[in-house]
């Protein structure tokens, strides 16, 4: 699997090896023989719905739960036998975890207190960290009084000021409006690009993943299914599970002809087709498989509109529209598929949306399609 | 009109909901007590009540060694049973909250409430045969040789006041300790390791403060009452163990000088009260709730 990273993991070494890390509570396994490396300043998600042990894996590292094989080190050192107050690591908690009993300032001060620097450098040091997360002058505020994107900006600064290696970061935002969510996750970005820090990140949001990642480890049942940058992981998902999980993917039934540097292919609705072999994230193999193709990568095309310089056209049927503002959603269906495809566009002055039943054709491209070659379940 | 209109509104609902208590409560507990605070400023005659007024009966009450030293001793000793009932009301409360499974709970604090299910009564006398000369304990010790004669400082003075007491009030000391401890954010514990700081250090600088509201109202719970309690010095209490509430019944019942068990009355109320509000007062930052 090879993956591009973002430039600032790019000179990075392993900060966080897991090497065939388990975790199983009696005979159920939360995790299951947990291999990778997590690099020096990226920002690290791990996706998955919920119970497939990517809040579990989060507090191993924290070291909230022992793990029950393998070896986990951080920053060379193993972390077996060290508690979670000797870790190099700081937690941000799904419920935030603000101290109630204690003001804004105590609670962002709270680490502070074996640290052997002055009384007014803390003081200064507590300024400093509320102002990088945008709350100056909220220090003497109680803590039970803040809403929750400051409780969480107050949670981001407690652990910041401390200078981790590593963030935790557990739903941060799960608990925020859409609005506020939005704007965190940009805000949370900028951030990790400020202090260099590595940010693990646990999320069941695949666009959240997506926006703010370098690295997204895609994990279902105790294992990581798949570990590649955003842009891989939409383009080139490694199973149709994984495809699902990430946005929207159509699904045609295919039939693998032959297979090579060039693999030849019969697709329902679309004929037969040669794709390069790096369509095929999986191991290619001749037989019955499936093609998917995200919603964008197809385009309907108007009566009167030109055939497309590069690609393919193939007929279908509108069967659905919705409307989105700045796009609309077709269900098409493609002839001889019995299932309709998902196709979504960007709406465009003077080209108004297709109506339901309208016959169609629909442009498509070769590149875009993704092979799966994953036996029937 | 308006008469009306204010008895349709939801404050008016609320009264007429809460008058028949309210009556209640007057006529069994605010007029004995009024009743009491006017027979001190009375004239003692026996048997009855001369309607004279005076300061006599207080005069008496602060000028006499014997009230002065039998106030002290119920403070002093419902203040070491208060402590000890918190101090081991808190680790059990701890235990049921952070050990016990959440299917478990309520049959551990049931199990708590059983001691309840005997008369008050019954319980201090079988402390009585617990401790007593030829009781369980003593019997116990010499029978396995420990010591050759019974020993005599477990009944009949402070000590067997305290530990009976101290059993007694053992459930109300332990619930609010648990219910403030139940409503602890689990996560905050957490987060008090994350931040670096030990399991115990977590415990003193979060758990202890969230706690405090309860062991207040443990404190408030067991002080209160026991400062006044009559039955377990009568009968365990022997002559070092009296308490004011015994010199109140000699009075009452005895001496038939009701201006002057009420006096004796009125000032160990107010004692009682003045420790309890100065108790809240030190504590008062642990108290305030979240708006």
């Amino acid at each position: 699997m090879t993956s591009s990273p973002a430039p600032a993991a790019r000179l990075a070494r392993p900060l966080i090896e897991l090497r065939e890390v388990e975790k199983y509570y009696g005979d159920y396994y939360a995790l299951r023989k947990i291999t990778t490396d997590i690099r020096e300043g990226e920002f690290f998600s791990l996706l998955g719905p919920s119970g497939c042990g990517k809040t579990t894996l989060l507090r191993c590292i924290a070291g909230f739960e022992e793990i029950s094989g393998g070896h986990l080190s951080i920053d060379g050192k193993d972390m077996e036998d060290v508690p979670a107050n000797k870790r190099p690591t700081n937690m941000v908690f799904q419920s935030y975890a603000i101290f109630p009993h204690l003001t804004v300032e105590e609670n962002v001060g709270f680490g502070l207190r074996r640290d052997p620097s002055s009384k007014e450098d803390k003081a200064r040091r507590v300024a400093e960290a509320l102002e990088m997360v945008g709350l100056k002058g909220f220090g003497k505020r109680a803590a039970h009084a803040l809403s929750g994107g400051q409780r969480q900006r107050v949670a981001l600064a407690r652990a910041l000021i401390l200078k981790p290696r590593v963030l935790l970061l557990d739903e941060p935002l799960s608990a925020l409006d859409k609005k506020m969510r939005e704007q965190m996750q940009s805000e949370l970005r900028k951030l990790q690009r400020q202090v260099g820090i590595t940010f693990i990140l646990v999320t069941h949001d695949q666009e959240e993943a997506l926006i703010m990642s370098d690295r997204i480890a895609v994990m279902f049942e105790g294992e990581i299914a798949q570990l590649d940058s955003p842009e891989r992981l939409y383009r080139r998902p490694i199973s149709r599970k994984v495809a699902e999980f990430i946005g929207i993917m159509n699904f045609l039934p295919a039939r693998v002809l032959s297979t090579g540097p060039q693999i030849a292919l019969d697709v329902a609705g679309l004929g037969q087709i040669a794709i390069d072999a790096e369509q095929c994230p999986g191991t290619p193999r001749t037989g019955d498989a499936s093609v998917g193709f995200r919603p964008e990568t197809m385009t309907v095309l108007y009566e009167g509109d030109p055939e497309p310089s590069r690609g393919k056209v193939a007929q279908g049927t509108v069967e659905e529209v919705v409307y989105f503002g700045d796009m609309s959603y077709y269900e098409v269906r493609l002839e001889g598929v019995e299932k309709p495809v998902q196709i979504s566009m960007r709406n465009v002055v003077g080209r108004p949306v297709l109506l339901r039943g309208s016959r169609t054709r629909i442009a498509w491209e070769a590149g875009a399609l993704v092979l799966f070659c994953e036996p029937k379940a | 009109m308006k008469r009306r209109s204010f008895l349709r509104s939801e404050a008016g609902h609320g009264l007429l909901m809460l008058s028949p208590t309210a009556l209640y409560a007057t006529i069994v507990m605010a007029a004995p007590l009024v009743a009491v605070f006017v027979f001190s400023f009375m004239t003692p005659g026996y048997l009855k009540v001369v309607w004279t007024f005076t300061l006599n009966n207080y005069a008496k009450v602060f000028s006499s060694p014997i009230y002065t030293a039998l106030l002290g001793r119920s403070l002093l000793t419902s203040g070491v049973v208060t402590a000890v009932t918190v101090l081991t009301a808190f680790p059990i409360a701890y235990f049921i909250s952070f050990y016990v499974s959440p299917a478990r709970k309520s049959l551990w604090l049931f199990l708590i409430t059983i001691p309840f299910w005997t008369s008050y009564l019954i319980r201090v006398f079988l402390w009585k045969v617990i401790l007593g000369y030829n009781g369980v304990i003593n019997s116990a010790f010499l029978g396995l040789g420990i010591i050759h004669e019974p020993m005599t400082f477990l009944l009949y003075n402070m000590n067997s006041v305290v530990i009976t007491l101290a059993h007694s009030y053992a459930p109300f000391a332990i619930l609010p300790i648990f219910v403030a401890l139940e409503k602890i954010d689990r996560s905050l514990l957490e987060a008090g390791q994350d931040l670096g700081e030990s399991r115990f250090m977590t415990f003193i600088r979060v758990t202890l403060p969230l706690a405090m509201s309860g062991v207040v109202a443990s404190v408030l719970i067991v002080f209160i009452p026991t400062a006044g309690d009559y039955v377990t010095p009568t009968l365990v209490g022997g002559a070092n163990g009296q308490m004011i509430a015994n010199v109140i019944q000699l009075q009452y019942f005895k001496l038939g000088d009701y201006p002057m068990g009420s006096a004796v009355s009125i000032t160990a109320m107010a004692v009682v009260t003045a420790v309890a509000l100065i108790f809240v007062f030190l504590n008062r930052r642990f108290l305030r709730g979240p708006k």
